[in-house]
């Protein structure tokens, strides 16, 4: 491993080649290497452009509903000052925020990455769009940018995701979309990431893939994390405003962590704000799970270099998780990097600890949160009573639980 | 070692470069298969190591690839196949294709030089284009195996200079965008392609990706160094499983005197 010199900036990543130290990259079929290289220049064209800034940021405010706003939450506080006072330490408990990113048009943050890609397509006249989805969420911002937009979309989805995410399949197909159940391997999100390869090979000429996380071939990785990155931007000026300082904490979910570098990227040179990106503990470290820092190791998969489960043939091993958006067994290059040279610590949470985190910020602050962030929440406990009253704690709440009201039922033993 | 591989372009010729998966359907089979191509007329072999995420393949290879892994096939038995390869077959050149992942799991260094020990020629990678070649080829270039690279419709002029850099043992050109097993290029792209790449290299080029039967390949074979045939193979492996060798030989046969003829029948 590369004892990574810390550069002056961590916010100037990746190089030339797409690399953050010695993670991402172009690993991609010779076939895809062009288009990559056409993106790539496309991209550096469209950050130029004032104007496609501007059209990004008037859609963001009329179509997404941008800003989200950002919301202390003052039970969640109280419960964690609570359990602080009854460890013995009733000077602590921090202040609690959520980044309300559920409140977007289509649920998620999904959707802020998917209107800065279909501008990108629509700039390098490609005429069909394809996406990979697990949770379904990526699926229906993708599926919703396409319908606004008027091109066609294709969506490859596992057949397990299929099955466990009824309710965005449907929406996927009502805004117009055409879904492929994909049933190679677990047939989950890794499965349908391949299938849209394997598509997009075939069709290099006039399809866009519009990735639906912070990885895959450069310049992929980079160009999700800056449209995503308004998430950070926005808190980083809320609270600012809101409270006259900067955060202690942040605390994001992290699948392929598009959410969690969005939310990271415009705090890494504030040096006194930590970070914690919360990996899918499934079952345990011990058993199935999705935990690519903490359970994996450098490999090379679907574009990338970056931390995957893996055996030592390097062969892929099935991820689990309840949650279909983390169950990935890879993650975002950037957040290799940032583990690797310590900038962000990631903490692996089971099933049953996101499902408690769940059921907590439902009946506390009134908001039924996505899985994906129920694990963001379920860090708190490890977290908040530790820190002080003063200290502040900004999480991600990266979507909202309608999506997953069946999952949760089932694992209740309720009968919807 | 590329000695070997440069023979097998040099017969005055075209050569079938025939592929199949290795462990699949099992460790124990490949062996007699892998003899069924060379007693057929291969003239270069292509031992595919399997992987669990093969994005580039079309149903027929992504099911080889997983037949292999359900059989319990790991890296250690794909240098085993080759070694004893290697002894029965000193002349016949071997060249193991794949993913990166598998071949960087333990460091390129350490793949490289088992690939030296076990006498295979060269490497053919997927998803390591020239860009990323730090990741492998200088390893592999210490050891004197031929990093074979491949080039596509989407590969224009331009590209084409840093695509053959560092590449050694012949060209693999991938005569459709697409995976691999599916549609058929039309024979006069394949012409133009060729002769644009020709312009660019001496290495000797080798067109594959949808040539399924002698037929088709001769008509490839006309325009080019050699034609590489693998989903038709691997189809019979599905087909007959560990009783593959005598229908492979067949077939084999039947594309190398096809390929083999092709130049004096155009
Ligand atoms: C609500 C929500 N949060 C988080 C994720 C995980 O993705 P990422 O790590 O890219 O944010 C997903 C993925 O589907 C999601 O739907």
């Amino acid at each position: 491993m590369n004892t990574a010199t810390i550069p002056n900036s961590l916010r100037t990543q990746p190089d030339e080649c797409g690399h953050f130290g010695q993670f991402g990259g172009r690993y991609v079929a010779e076939t895809l290497m062009p288009l990559i290289l056409d993106l790539e220049r496309e991209y550096k064209a469209a950050k130029a452009d004032p104007a496609f800034k501007e059209e990004f940021d008037d859609l963001m405010k009329h179509f997404v509903g941008r800003p989200s706003p950002l919301y202390f939450a003052p039970r969640m506080t109280e419960h964690f000052r609570a359990i602080a006072a009854e460890q013995g330490k009733p000077e602590n408990g921090a202040q609690i925020w959520f980044k309300r990113e559920e409140l977007n048009h289509t649920g998620a943050h999904k959707i802020n990455n998917c209107i800065g890609q279909i501008l990108l397509a629509i700039r390098m006249g490609k005429t069909k769009i394809i996406a990979e989805t697990g949770a379904g969420q990526h699926g229906v911002a993708t599926a919703t940018v396409c319908a606004r937009f008027g091109l066609p979309c294709t969506i490859f989805m596992g057949a397990t995701d299929v099955a466990r995410q009824q309710p965005n399949v449907f929406r996927m197909k009502l805004l117009g979309a055409e879904v492929v159940p994909v049933t190679s391997g677990a047939a989950t999100l890794k499965d349908a990431m391949n299938e849209a390869l394997r598509h997009w090979v075939a069709h290099v000429h006039d399809t866009f893939y519009i990735i639906g996380t912070a990885a895959g071939p450069h310049p992929y990785p980079e160009l999700v994390r800056d449209f995503q990155s308004v998430i950070g931007k926005e808190a980083r000026a809320q609270l600012l405003e809101r409270t006259g300082r900067l955060p202690d904490l942040l605390i994001a979910a992290v699948g392929g962590g598009s959410n969690a570098i969005g939310l990271f990227h415009p705090f890494l040179d504030d040096t006194d704000v930590q970070m914690l990106g919360v990996e899918a503990g499934g079952h345990g470290l011990d058993k199935e799970h999705a935990a690519s820092l903490t359970g994996g190791k450098p490999g090379i998969l679907h574009g990338n270099k970056t931390y995957l489960l893996q055996d030592e043939d390097g062969q892929i091993t099935e991820a689990h998780s309840i949650s279909a958006g983390l169950d990935y067994p890879g993650i975002g290059p950037e957040h290799s990097w940032l583990h690797d040279i310590g900038r962000a610590k990631y903490l692996p949470i089971t099933d049953d600890q996101a499902m408690e985190a769940f059921t907590l910020c439902c009946q506390l602050e009134g908001i039924i949160p996505a899985l994906e962030s129920a694990h963001a929440l379920a860090a708190l406990p490890e977290v908040a009573p530790k820190m002080g009253k003063d200290q502040i704690i900004i999480v991600n709440v990266s979507g909202r639980g309608d999506k997953d009201i069946f999952t949760v039922a089932e694992k209740l033993g309720v009968k919807l | 070692m590329t000695n070997r591989l440069s023979a097998a372009f040099s017969k005055g010729r075209p050569a079938l470069v025939t592929f199949i998966t290795g462990g699949d359907p099992t460790p124990d089979a490949t062996p007699a298969i892998l003899d069924a191509l060379v007693a057929g007329g291969a003239d270069v072999i292509e031992l595919g190591m399997p992987f669990t995420d093969p994005m580039a393949d079309g149903p027929a290879i992504q099911a080889a690839n997983l037949r292999a892994l359900a059989a319990g096939t790991r890296t250690a038995d794909i240098f085993r196949i080759a070694r004893d390869f290697r002894a029965r077959h000193p002349e016949v050149p071997l060249v193991l294709m794949g993913y990166a992942n598998p071949m960087v799991a333990r460091g390129a260094e350490w793949f490289a030089a088992q690939c030296a020990e076990a006498g295979v020629d060269g490497i053919i990678c997927v998803d390591i284009p020239s860009e990323e070649d730090p990741e492998i080829g200088p390893a592999l270039r210490a050891h004197g195996i031929s990093f074979i690279r491949l080039a596509t419709p989407t590969t224009d002029t331009a590209r084409l200079p840093a695509v053959v850099d560092g590449s050694s043992g012949f060209l693999y050109y991938v005569s459709v965008a697409g995976v691999t097993g599916k549609q058929q290029a039309a024979v006069d792209s394949i012409k133009e392609a060729v002769a644009r790449i020709k312009s660019g290299t001496d290495l000797p080029i080798a067109v594959g990706f949808g040539v399924r039967t002698p037929e088709q390949a001769a008509a490839f074979a006309a325009h080019a160094e050699g034609v590489v045939v693998g989903s038709a193979l691997v189809d019979l492996v599905a087909q007959h499983g560990a009783d593959a060798a005598g229908p492979v030989r067949e077939l084999t046969a039947a594309l190398a005197d096809a390929v083999h003829n092709a130049k004096a029948l155009a």
